[in-house]
């Protein structure tokens, strides 16, 4: 794909909305992530944050609306009351362009971690396996579990899969990385190694979008803060005016209860 | 008083037909193989006109005994000889063997479809989510991240499977082959010494079954790693449990 300038769209959505059965858990959001741009999604739990994170990758299709990645809106097809996939190939080529570092780690548990770090970048990118291999072994360096490549997930730490996991995300080459709520599994003292590797990826320019409830780590990470409620945006903003001044009481109201209770 | 000389040389004579014992449990084991997992696809497909036919196939099939269904298809299909002709099978139904092979993979189709299905049914949908993620779908997905974790799950109760087709195949000595079940009850014809005799073949099929539950073991051991402790993973299988 062409070289991306800064400030170019990375991830657009427009107007999606998501129903499971009578709920409606998405009503109408639209979002424009641009290149560089580190997104904390917050909000209470049921608000949509994740279900808006996992239509980006088409996790979950959404029941309308429409989803661009790149300059290429995302095929779909009327079906029943919602959407489905019109382009299976389409789909599995944008998912490799978007990583994806979930909550509860999901490394492939019969494969070593070197495994998990080569298995998608050789047999979905086609790429040779030696380039995968070393690429690898410096991804894990990167995040500080260098000397686990050969060690099984079941093996690790909770704080250790999920670096190794983010590792896995980072050796498709991503243009976008989406966390959901990649520190919420983990013992409270295993939090840190992983906010921090978070961090060096946002140093370096990375494009990302994490949802999350460490709402210290938003306001020290994030570029732009965005609030969900009741599967509507009603914040959205650059982080340093955000928090000093928040228009929606439900937002101050938030932060109030997240910071202090 | 058993005659061990006798005892002897029943077991070399027994010995020939190994080959052919284990030549049955194998090929109609790796068709059975085959079949019982395309049963278990149709099973979770969630589309009726596949999920019906393969329970109502599984039900059928464990539900009635492998000596009926042997019995079926070897003499049954005799009836139908002028059809099968015609479709050019009659070369294939007129052997024992092939009837054998074709009435043994049957059966353990229908057994194995079910601990195939347990399988894949074990696979923790996080990771198949994961893989998604990452851009893998359809045959890929089945065959890099599905199957290999299905695969181990299912692999020590597959490997009853195995232990039973050993068994199972002495059934083929009723039509006319010459497996060690068929071998020994020549002998017996002849001996009139059924003790030592059977003694002799229940032996070698010990044995096999012995070297069998073995191999499963240590090929179930190389591939699980994961399930042990970091220490026992990289080590030697003999520092480890088997």
């Amino acid at each position: 794909m062409p070289e991306q300038k800064p400030g170019q769209t990375v991830v657009s959505l427009r107007g999606l909305h998501k129903r499971f059965g009578a709920l409606e858990v998405l009503k109408g959001v639209s979002l424009d992530a641009r290149k560089g741009e580190v997104i904390a999604i917050l909000g209470s739990s049921g608000s949509g944050k994740s279900t808006m994170l996992r239509c980006i990758n088409m996790l979950e299709l959404p029941s309308s609306g429409e989803v661009v990645i790149g300059d290429e809106p995302v095929r779909l097809k009327k079906r029943g009351g919602g959407l489905a996939i019109a382009d299976r190939k389409q789909i599995d080529k944008i998912r490799s362009r978007v990583g994806m570092v979930f909550q509860s780690f999901n490394l492939w548990s019969h494969m070593t971690v070197l495994e998990n770090l080569i298995e998608a970048p050789i047999h979905v990118q086609g790429r040779p396996r030696r380039q995968c291999e070393d690429e690898a072994r410096a991804l894990l360096q990167k995040v500080g579990i260098g000397d686990k490549s050969g060690a099984y997930p079941s093996h690790l730490s909770g704080g250790q899969q999920q670096r190794a996991a983010i590792a896995r995300a980072l050796a498709m080459h991503p243009d976008v990385m989406l966390f959901d709520e990649p520190t919420s599994a983990l013992d409270p003292e295993r939090v840190g190694e992983v906010l921090k590797v978070i961090r060096a990826l946002a140093e370096e320019g990375r494009t990302m979008l994490v949802v999350t409830h460490e709402i210290g780590f938003a306001r020290e990470v994030a570029s732009r803060v965005i609030f969900l409620h009741e599967g509507r945006i009603e914040e959205d903003g650059p982080t340093s005016e955000i928090f000093d001044n928040p228009g929606s009481p439900r937002f101050r109201k938030f932060i109030a209860t997240v910071q202090h209770g | 008083m058993m005659d061990m000389a006798f005892l002897y040389d029943t077991f070399v004579a027994l010995l020939s037909g190994v080959p052919l014992t284990l030549n049955l449990t194998f090929v109609a084991f790796a068709i059975g193989t085959v079949l019982a997992t395309l049963l278990a696809l149709m099973r979770m497909s969630r589309i009726k006109a596949l999920d019906a036919p393969a329970r109502a196939y599984v039900f059928v099939l464990r539900g009635t005994p492998l000596l009926v269904q042997i019995f079926l298809i070897y003499y049954g299909l005799g009836q139908f000889r002028p059809t099968l002709q015609h479709l050019g099978l009659w070369q294939f139904f007129r052997e024992p063997y092939w009837c054998a092979i074709l009435a043994l993979a049957l059966n353990s189709a229908a057994y194995g479809s079910e601990v195939v299905r347990g399988g894949l049914r074990s696979v923790p949908k996080r990771e198949v989510e994961a893989a998604r993620a990452c851009g893998m779908s359809g045959l890929l997905l089945f065959r890099r991240i599905v199957m290999p974790i299905a695969l181990r799950q299912a692999l020590p109760a597959y490997g009853n499977e195995l232990i039973l087709m050993v068994k199972a195949t002495s059934l083929a000595s009723i039509i006319t082959l010459t497996e060690v079940t068929g071998i020994a009850a020549q002998l017996i014809s002849s001996s009139y010494r059924p003790v030592e005799v059977f003694i002799a073949a229940g032996a070698i099929y010990l044995a096999i079954n012995f070297s069998l539950t073995r191999a499963i073991a240590m090929l179930d051991w190389r591939l699980t790693p994961h399930l042990r402790g970091p220490a026992a993973a990289t080590g030697k299988m003999e520092g480890g449990s088997a």
